[in-house]
């Protein structure tokens, strides 16, 4: 795998048995012994430890750092308290989404999370607005019901912290940017760890009661229960915030003032919603429906929109999909059929998420 | 007992060939999540797509290894996917099929080129 990028965690990932895989221009393991089924229903039960260092760590330190990422996103940036973190939509002239982001306000800086294969545009994007440090660090996500009491072993101050809220406290000696947050639907933290301590630090936590190592490959089923939307798949250039379903993170302000890009297309759908709506689907049989499989409203009937992220949910115990549809087939119960291999498998609309968040609110 | 460069074994049994998957084709393909079996009586060819498996992760087919016709299928695999992947070379067994020419059989690899091939 040569040419790709490694994380400072690669070692350790060989150590572990990680099976590698190239990522978004990164060397990143999919799994390791276990298998994603298991470290999927681990972390579900206990805690799983994730390497996401392929993820763009960006600091931002302008005196104009809240007015530019105001400039670029319909998200409240202003308001946003000191320790808090916040979802964030980069936008674009038309309304659609360049990348979506995790920010958080850590006084006088601003800690950014982007899509490590987004990374390449986001950088100079943000950077034409605001000055941008990219930072050369670890980031481990810890998520799972047992992980406030494994990263509480290195530092008792994260039981404090609350879902969103973002600190900056030291594990071994260096200081660590520690945000209650993460992508899987379960309680966790997202730590953005020194390069030097980013071995020691996972092995401090891996030696804790319930934690395991997990790949990206339960990372991307996790995260499809939880109803997230993957860049590239579900989102990207061609899609709104609206149609996404992701008018929560457009806050009441930004609503009224406007001032983002793509404001003129995003501001009437919010008012009387998109033509199509992101929906879950629960097909009726077993096989798995994935991203890219048509769906119709009637047998035989013609394509109405396709599956952009689909598989197998192991907590829900069988196949899940999402994708979407004209919003006159949006309502949960609504019957549709998906092409499959010649077939027409029916389908059910169905609510998102598929399994229940339990964020530490 | 044969085996074909797609990893599926052959094991011969009076008249009839019993079809499954190799160790080495079940670690690889992961946790499976569903499995599509042909009907019995289906008429086919070497190289036909005629078991879809999905693992977790991805959807692959499994082909006809040689010219025949499926006789009997595995419907506990259908039942519990993970039969094939704990116990891939007996209880996961996935169709017997009748074999049009069984001489054909002598084109397959034995154990020994089976896992040169893996390697």
């Amino acid at each position: 795998m040569s040419g790709l990028k490694r994380t400072p965690l690669a070692d350790l990932h060989a150590r572990l048995g990680g099976k590698m895989v190239p990522f978004a221009g990164w060397e990143m393991p999919v799994q390791y012994a276990d298998g994603v089924l298991k470290e999927h229903l681990h972390t579900r039960a206990a805690a799983g430890l994730f390497d996401v260092s392929h993820m763009g760590q960006l600091r931002l330190t302008g005196a104009d750092r809240v007015e530019a990422l105001e400039r670029l996103m319909p998200v409240n940036v202003a308001e946003l308290k000191p320790g808090r973190q916040r979802y964030g939509l980069l936008t674009n002239a038309v309304g659609g989404i360049l990348d979506d982001l995790m920010f958080a306000n850590m006084g006088d800086w601003i800690f950014l999370v982007v899509n490590a294969a987004r990374a390449d545009h986001d950088i100079p994007h943000i950077a034409a607005e605001t000055k941008v440090e990219v930072l050369d660090r670890a980031l481990i996500a810890l998520q799972g019901p047992a992980a406030e009491e494994a990263l509480a072993a290195l530092n008792g101050d994260v039981r404090d912290m609350r879902f969103m809220d973002a600190r900056v406290m030291p594990l071994i000696e260096g200081d660590c940017f520690i945000t209650r947050s993460g992508y899987t639907g379960e309680d966790g933290f997202e730590i953005s760890v020194p390069r030097d301590e980013a071995e020691a630090v996972a092995e401090a936590l891996l030696e804790q009661e319930g934690v395991a190592p997990v790949g990206l490959g339960a990372r991307d089923s996790l995260r499809l229960e939880a109803g997230l939307c993957l860049y590239g798949n579900d989102i990207d250039e061609g899609t709104t915030p609206v149609e996404a379903g992701l008018t929560w993170a457009i806050q009441k302000r930004r609503r009224e003032e406007g001032g983002y890009p793509g404001a003129d297309v995003i501001g009437p759908q919010l008012a009387t919603g998109a033509a199509r709506q992101r929906v879950g689907l629960r097909p009726t049989g077993r096989a798995p429906l994935r991203a890219g499989t048509p769906l119709h409203a009637e047998e035989n009937g013609p394509e109405i929109g396709r599956i952009t992220s689909g598989g197998f949910g192991p907590t829900v115990g069988g196949p899940i999909s999402m994708g979407y549809v004209p919003s006159e087939f949006s309502q949960a119960g609504t019957g549709l059929f998906a092409s499959l291999r010649g077939r027409f498998e029916p389908v059910t609309v169905a609510p998102l998420p598929f399994v229940q968040q339990s964020y530490k609110r | 007992m044969k085996f074909t460069e797609e990893h599926e074994w052959l094991k011969v049994d009076g008249d009839e060939v019993i079809v499954g998957i190799t160790e080495h084709a079940q670690s690889q393909l992961g946790d499976l999540v569903f499995v599509e079996l042909p009907e019995p009586g289906t008429k086919v060819e070497k190289d036909d797509e005629i078991v879809v498996i999905e693992s977790v992760k991805a959807a692959s087919d499994i082909m006809a290894p040689l010219d025949g016709e499926i006789t009997a299928v595995n419907d506990k695999i259908v039942e519990t996917p993970s039969l094939v992947n704990e116990d891939p070379m007996e209880e996961g067994w996935f169709f017997r099929m009748s074999l049009n020419d069984p001489s054909e059989l002598d084109g397959l690899m034995d154990e020994d080129a089976y896992k040169a091939f893996v390697g």
